[in-house]
């Protein structure tokens, strides 16, 4: 028989499992994902660092692990919480079991669990910080220590997320490391790849499909870290600037709002998730923890524009509050159907634009890349649509 | 974009009879988009032939149309109501089809009907190979590489050029009727003869075969501003090759990364822009190849469908409801869903359980046909389950398939064990019982690479199979260890919580440890390990959910909200088979309404994904499970409900009464001993006399020697069947001695646990169907059918006539005192159903059963009295003096029920009536007179009665003094009249003119070559010589291929030439509306 293993959240609530992979103890958010598929694109997007991820969906590792479905060079998630492990994984491109990909990543996965009483305990409770364990099952214990030390807000989990040096998408893959700390030559850095425009890409924990549905547009992507200051990103010349998703709380990550603050209006800007928030707080906005937050593949979001509905993936925990910005030039853009919450901004001054979900899908429904196609217009001057 | 304001009045198509490929889901599916659009406002108006659905009730549609779904008489009801639209896309491939021969007559130009959901540009390019062919290519899409045929010589080309094996696909027919895989040239012509014959456009497609690639289908949904989701995907354990109607499957997609899932996703609305879907529901198929993932578009429906009542009933999304919707102009984001509220439609349901669908066959009914699935669909019904592991649902879908398993193994009933080689060929050729094969194989030790070379199952469903084998492995070596005493004392907790999260029924448990049902039940409980209930709920939990729709599985946290409302349990019919179908669904929702009538709350139960009861509005409770002991005890055991009513569902609730009552289940309406009174051959012998009542001659044989005494006392032909049967299964007429020892060596094992019933047969009597109502204090007669077909045609396979034609007021008034007497003695209450006999002017009683019948809703809609509502408010205690109901209905209109028969789905099956019921549906005939009625029966049940042309008379020796009249007949108005030599000299000397057609065993051309070139329209011809090889035989066979209307009972030919004769001077045909007939007779 696998070994025991409790998670425990903040309020006491027990939730009895056993691991499949990995053993010990470990504390973080706990979040829950809907999607139906797409398990090791989730363990692997850099906006899942510091929660512990259970998928809604009870059968976990039907199709194993491949090589090509990441979203980072690594497992991302503190841990994993599934209701039935399935180790005979079934697909052409399996290369492994997720056993066997999570025991490699030293990640622990734990089945077994009540995945749909979880789910309902953070909807109704709201989202709460847990421990997980295979060494300590007393659930006083796990519960003391899940209400010890800081949660997820206020903390900048950006900086451990974000990449050390920059480097180009090159091939489908990051390219060597380039040190932009010194004196630097922009035309030897664009040199080489496709031939677009040049999108300088801020990585708060950027997505590896982002820079994939950006290199298929023919444009020339530079990743660079999240602390870059707005004048080696000026001294790139860019055509454009986007901006990533990441973890965690937006409001910490002040270095990148000044960023954009300051080059605001000088070049093209889309931002994504994380990257909305920074845009929305740039602009004087404010954001906020939600509930429980929105992480699956169905969420239904209108473009105000065409009043066309997507599905959407999305990853999120926090959000731009649309009336805490003051600025009469900002467009709402994009509404989430479900909460009504804010989807998406523009400028009508400025050229940026920026959506809370993810376009890039990964896991999730393809309806939003026409997004991509709509920052290359930017960049080659056009305008945005407005509102309907 | 908000609703049109131009479409006051929407006419859809139902889909007609219940026959295999086209079940109640269409029921379910067009009676949420009549209510869908009478919520907006919209008058309704309905075409349905089908008087056992719920949306033909009166008070569905504002205007209800019991009428034959031809195009002539749907134009009928268009220019008689004019509505604003057309909606075709409700009906199955019945209503599109007929939506498609209504457009061409341009009559909607005309009258300025406009089709919406899909117009005929649409379904042509959805439905016509060549064009959908041409539409895939446009979008880069890959179909499999095909030919499109008309001519038996193309089809031939065709093979020499794509290489064996070959799909064979007919255009335009229902279920894949005539297609088939070959795998050499003569399969090919074989296949391609009967597909060309089935198609209506005569065009067949010939295939590449992608046979054993994996099988996903989506449900997808677009509204007026081109909006698309996924409603749900679907996986099929079984590969290509097999119909996926006749296959389990699976929902969500099991094997799909994010990926590839997507890939199909982006596919399935590229295809629905192609094709140009305005509005509505649509289903896309795929296959994949295993290896490397190459996609394949198979087909797209551009309507609702047996999937599309799967995806909704998986997922909570009432599909068919929102295509209404979506089809007046609203768009997805402007309706709301009504699980969770406070959310909208226009997202994508996700499920956190497994889904799983298991088809129903009849096989053993249909001697001659093969045990084996083809592209062409035979299964008649279907169950599905839901659980939080795969394991768990397929379990409980096994057992709720209601054909003796208790879940996959470990029951003892696993299927005989076979030779390696025997074993091979049932994993190798797909078959009915593989499942259970595949669990025998993985016992017996066989690889799951050699299995999956094999079936071509993915080896992902093979290895949960193999998890549940290793499950039996360790609980039997528990019970190996364990003591005499107590075999349960050595179970560990964490091994029993896991057999339950793996779906092993307490009866599974029990058999693999020597123990009983009650005691692991006991135990388990003990222990704790108890079951709980988890919602439906469209959104993993994501949203509160206000829809309580329920399954079962073991884990920690039980959602079940027991009101402390007075509450009654409804036990519904499962998966529908031949004998128990859609007519029994029908009686349970009108439990449903009648409890919501008299402020009682409804908890209804049932397994069957295509009915109206599964619906998760129709009653203030849906658990959807298997209808067992241990799933229904675990829900009262929740619920607490006031009462169980178990006499509507059919025989499936009613085997469980008994041992219900026994655990201290309150059982409502008529006590279950009543039924053991009216079913035990000697207590139903000792009621009858005390109440001086009349039965054929009979006994009870337990051997051959014992049958043939009681044969010789009673008096040959005698009708023999095992007791305890449904259906007449096994049921046969022996004429002598001969015939019966073969029928007691040959069709039934006898012995004292399994007596033989032995009747003397009453030869040429006419029965009588009797539905009624009784309180206790009051019994009323619902209705009285005189069949037309003698005794000796099951009652559910022969037509039937109410009021009665023949039935003089002497024996009426006897049948009366004898059903209420019955009624009273058995202490009835709630609904009755007595099958009686006449055989000169004498009453016999054939049969008591004391619960809901399959005619009931017939007579429900013959009658305008909904008699289920009635009974079940007797049942809760309001008497029928308090409903008002104490006199007989007695309708001035007749009413004719007709039986649709499945042969045509059966290659090598003689088509001939006989004791064993073998209909799949109905239809009903309204009109003034018999001969229209009957007329329009026959019409409705597809077989198209001439008014001129050649009618073909070959009879028994028996029957031919008796047909010279319907010949004459037929000659009077202006047939022509053939016969076979006897039948021939027997009307010339009658003086019947009539031209002689040689038999098949004389010489060529014989009256099958006659048959094939279209020289007769009409075949008579009673049963003399059954088997494959008689002439009687081939001329059915080929009459029933060929689509040409053909009659195996005298009393059909003598109905069907009355038949003709209105049909003829009535002109055409002309319409009324079922709520007409009753405010005329008011």
């Amino acid at each position: 028989m696998a070994q025991k293993a409790l998670l425990v959240l903040e309020d006491g609530a027990a939730f009895p499992c056993r691991a499949f992979a990995g053993s010990g103890e470990v504390k973080a958010e706990v979040c829950f994902n809907t999607a139906m598929t797409g398990y090791q694109e989730v363990l692997t997007d850099p906006s899942y660092r510091g929660q512990m991820v259970a998928m809604t969906y009870p059968l976990i590792g039907n199709y194993g692990a491949n090589p090509e479905d990441v979203e980072s060079a690594r497992v991302q998630v503190s841990a994993f919480l599934v209701k039935e492990y399935i180790d005979f994984p079934s697909n052409f491109r399996s290369r492994q079991s997720l056993r066997s990909y999570l025991e490699e990543a030293g990640v622990m996965g734990v089945e077994g669990l009540d995945t749909r009483a979880l789910t309902r305990h953070l909807r109704i409770g709201g989202a709460m910080q847990g421990v997980l364990s295979t060494e300590d099952l007393d659930p006083a214990s796990l519960r003391k220590k899940a209400n010890s030390g800081p949660g997820l807000v206020g903390v900048d989990l950006v900086r451990e997320v974000t990449c050390p040096k920059a480097y180009r998408w090159l091939e489908g893959r990051p390219g060597p490391e380039i040190d932009l700390g010194g004196e630097f030559d922009p035309e030897a850095i664009w040199k080489g790849g496709a031939g677009g425009f040049k999108v300088v890409a801020l990585d708060c924990g950027v997505k590896y499909n982002i820079l994939r549905r950006l290199a298929a547009r023919n444009l020339k992507v530079l990743v660079v870290p999240a602390f870059t200051p707005a004048e080696v990103i000026a001294k790139l010349q860019p055509d454009g600037l986007f901006l990533s998703n990441g973890p965690g709380d937006p409001e910490p990550v002040t270095y990148v709002v000044q960023c954009v603050r300051a080059l605001m209006g000088r070049l093209p800007i889309f931002g994504i998730c994380l990257g909305h928030q920074m845009i929305g707080q740039a602009l004087g906005g404010k954001t906020y923890k939600l509930k429980f937050g929105h992480r699956g593949a169905n969420q239904p979001v209108m473009d105000l524009a065409t009043a066309k509905v997507e599905i959407t993936s999305q990853n999120h925990g926090f959000c731009v509050d649309s009336a805490s910005i003051e600025d009469p030039d900002v467009v709402m853009t994009h509404v989430n159907l479900n909460d009504r919450t804010l989807e998406g901004l523009s400028h009508k001054k400025l050229p940026l634009f920026c959506v809370q979900y993810h376009p890039e899908a990964s896991p999730g429904p393809h309806d939003a890349d026409y997004l991509f196609d709509r920052f290359v217009d930017l960049m080659r001057g056009g305008g945005l649509p407005s509102a309907a | 974009m908000p609703k049109r304001k131009d479409l006051k009045k929407i006419m859809i198509i139902g889909s007609g009879p219940i026959i295999i490929s086209q079940a109640c889901e269409f029921d379910y599916s067009g009676t949420q988009a009549i209510k869908a659009l009478k919520e907006e406002g919209v008058e309704v108006v309905l075409v349905n032939s089908n008087p056992a659905t719920i949306m033909t009730d009166p008070e569905m549609a504002d205007r209800t149309y019991i009428e034959p779904i031809t195009a002539e008489l749907v134009c009928e009801v268009l220019k008689k109501e004019r509505p604003d639209a057309l909606l075709p896309t409700l009906g199955g491939q019945t209503a599109l089809n007929t939506a498609l021969q209504v457009a061409d007559t341009h009559i909607l130009e005309r009258l300025g009907i406009e089709m919406i959901g899909a117009n005929p540009q649409v379904i042509r390019k959805a439905e016509s190979r060549e064009l959908f062919r041409k539409a895939m290519e446009n979008i880069n899409l890959r179909v499999p590489k095909s030919h499109i045929c008309r001519t038996l010589e193309e089809c031939v080309r065709a093979g020499e050029e794509l290489g064996f094996p070959l799909v064979v696909r007919p255009a335009f027919t229902l279920g894949g009727t005539g297609g088939g895989v070959a795998y050499n040239a003569e399969d090919l012509k074989a296949i391609s003869t009967a597909g060309l014959a089935a198609s209506l456009t005569s065009e067949v497609m010939i295939e590449e075969s992608v046979l054993g690639w994996k099988e996903f289908e989506l449900e997808v949904m677009r509204d007026s501003k081109d909006n698309v989701v996924i409603i749900c995907s679907i996986e099929n354990l079984d590969p290509m090759g097999v119909h996926t109607g006749d296959s389990i499957t699976v929902a969500p997609a099991q094997t799909l990364t994010d990926r590839e899932y997507q890939i199909m996703r982006d596919a399935s609305i590229a295809i629905m822009r192609e094709i140009g879907v305005e509005t509505g529901g649509s289903n896309v198929q795929f296959a994949v190849n295993p290896a490397d993932g190459e996609l394949v578009v198979i087909e797209m429906n551009p309507r609702v469908s047996r999937s599309s009542a799967l995806a909704s009933k998986a997922t909570g999304f009432p599909i068919a409801k929102m295509a209404a919707k979506l089809a007046l102009g609203y768009t997805l984001d402007e309706l709301p869903n009504d699980i969770t509220r406070e959310t909208m439609a226009s997202f994508e349901p996700t499920i956190d359980y497994c889904v799983v669908k298991i088809p129903r066959w009849a096989f053993e009914k249909f001697p001659g046909s093969k045990d084996v699935l083809t592209t062409a669909m035979k299964s008649v019904g279907e169950t599905m389950a839901i659980g939080r592991t795969f394991k768990e649902a397929l379990q409980k879908g096994l057992r709720g398939l209601e054909v003796g398993r208790a879940g996959l193994l470990g029951d003892g009933k696993d299927p005989k064990v076979l030779s390696d080689e025997a074993l091979r060929e049932k994993l190798r050729v797909p078959n009915s019982q593989r499942i259970f094969y595949l669990a025998q194989a993985i016992k017996g030790g066989m690889g799951l690479e050699e299995i999956h070379q094999l079936t071509w199952i993915d080896p992902w469903f093979l290895a949960n199979i193999k998890q549940l084998v290793d499950m039996e492995a360790m609980l039997a070596a528990k019970a190996a260890w364990g003591s005499l005493k107590d075999p349960l004392a050595d179970l560990d907790d964490g091994l029993l919580r896991q057999a339950k999260e793996w779906g092993f029924s307490d009866r599974q448990i029990a058999h693999i440890l020597g123990s009983t049902e009650d005691a692991v039940r006991a135990r388990r409980q003990k222990l704790g390990i108890r079951h709980v209930y988890k919602l439906v709920d469209t959104c993993a939990a994501e949203f509160e959910a206000y829809t309580p729709y329920f399954y079962s599985t073991y884990e920690t946290e039980d959602e079940c909200r027991a009101s402390d409302r007075k509450k009654v349990m409804i036990l519904g019919g499962g998966p529908n088979r031949i004998g128990q179908g859609i007519e029994f669904d029908y009686c349970c929702v009108h439990a449903s309404f009648a409890l919501a009538e008299m402020g009682i709350e409804s908890i209804m139960v049932n397994s069957n994904p295509e009915t109206v009861s599964t619906d998760y509005d129709t009653s203030d409770k849906l658990y959807f499970e298997p209808l067992t002991l241990e799933d229904v005890l675990n829900i009262v055991e929740s619920e607490k409900p006031w009462g169980v009513i178990v006499q509507f569902g059919g025989q499936t609730p009613l085997n469980l009464a008994v041992p219900l009552e026994k655990a201290g289940v309150p059982i409502l309406g008529t006590p279950p001993d009543a039924i053991d009174r009216a079913e035990d051959r000697d207590r139903f012998c000792a009621l009858l006399n005390k109440l001086g009542l009349r039965q054929p001659a009979n006994g009870t044989a337990t051997s051959v020697d014992e049958a043939v005494v009681i044969a010789q006392r009673i008096g040959y032909p005698v009708v023999v069947r095992p007791s305890y049967v449904l259906g007449g299964r096994a049921m046969e007429i022996v004429y002598d001695r001969d015939s019966l020892e073969r029928y007691m060596n040959e069709a039934v094992e006898a012995s004292p646990d399994h007596p033989i019933l032995v009747d003397k047969f009453l030869e040429n009597a006419v029965e009588v169907d009797v539905d009624a109502v009784s309180d206790g204090e009051t019994c009323v007669v619902a209705g009285i059918m005189e069949h037309i077909e003698e005794a000796g045609v099951h009652s559910g396979d022969s037509a039937c006539v109410l009021p009665p034609h023949t039935l003089n007021p002497e024996i009426i008034r006897e049948i009366k005192e004898a059903t209420r007497a019955l009624a009273f003695e058995l202490g009835v209450n709630g609904l009755m159903n007595i099958q009686y006999a006449v055989m000169d002017g004498l009453l016999y009683l054939l049969e008591v059963n004391p619960r809901a019948s399959r005619t009931v809703p017939f007579v429900s809609k013959a009658t305008g009295i909904p008699w289920a509502k009635v009974a079940t408010k007797v049942m809760a205690g309001l008497s029928l003096q308090e409903q008002g109901i104490t006199e007989e209905a007695w309708p001035r209109h007749i009413s004719v029920k007709e039986a649709v028969l499945p042969f045509v789905r059966f290659p090598g099956v003689d088509p001939v009536l006989g004791p064993e019921m073998r209909s799949t549906g109905e239809v009903m005939g309204i009109d003034r007179e018999l001969g229209l009625a009957f007329g329009r029966s026959q019409l409705a049940a597809g077989q198209s009665l001439p008014k001129n042309g050649t009618v073909f008379i070959s009879v028994k020796d028996s029957d031919k003094a008796a047909v010279v009249p319907v010949a004459a007949k037929f000659h009077r108005m202006g047939f022509e009249v053939v016969a076979t030599g006897g039948t021939q000299a027997v009307l010339q000397t009658h003086g019947v003119a009539a031209g002689k057609v040689w038999k098949v065993s004389e010489r060529r051309p014989h009256v099958v070559d006659a048959i094939i070139d279209g020289q007769v329209q009409l075949v008579i011809n009673t049963a003399e010589g059954k088997g494959p090889a008689s002439d009687a035989y081939l001329m059915r066979r080929t009459a029933l291929e060929r689509g040409i209307p053909y009659i195996t009972t005298l009393a059909a030919a003598k109905a069907t030439v009355d038949a003709v004769e209105s049909l003829i001077k009535s002109d055409h045909l002309t319409v009324t509306a079922l709520q007409d007939y009753f405010e005329k007779d008011r």
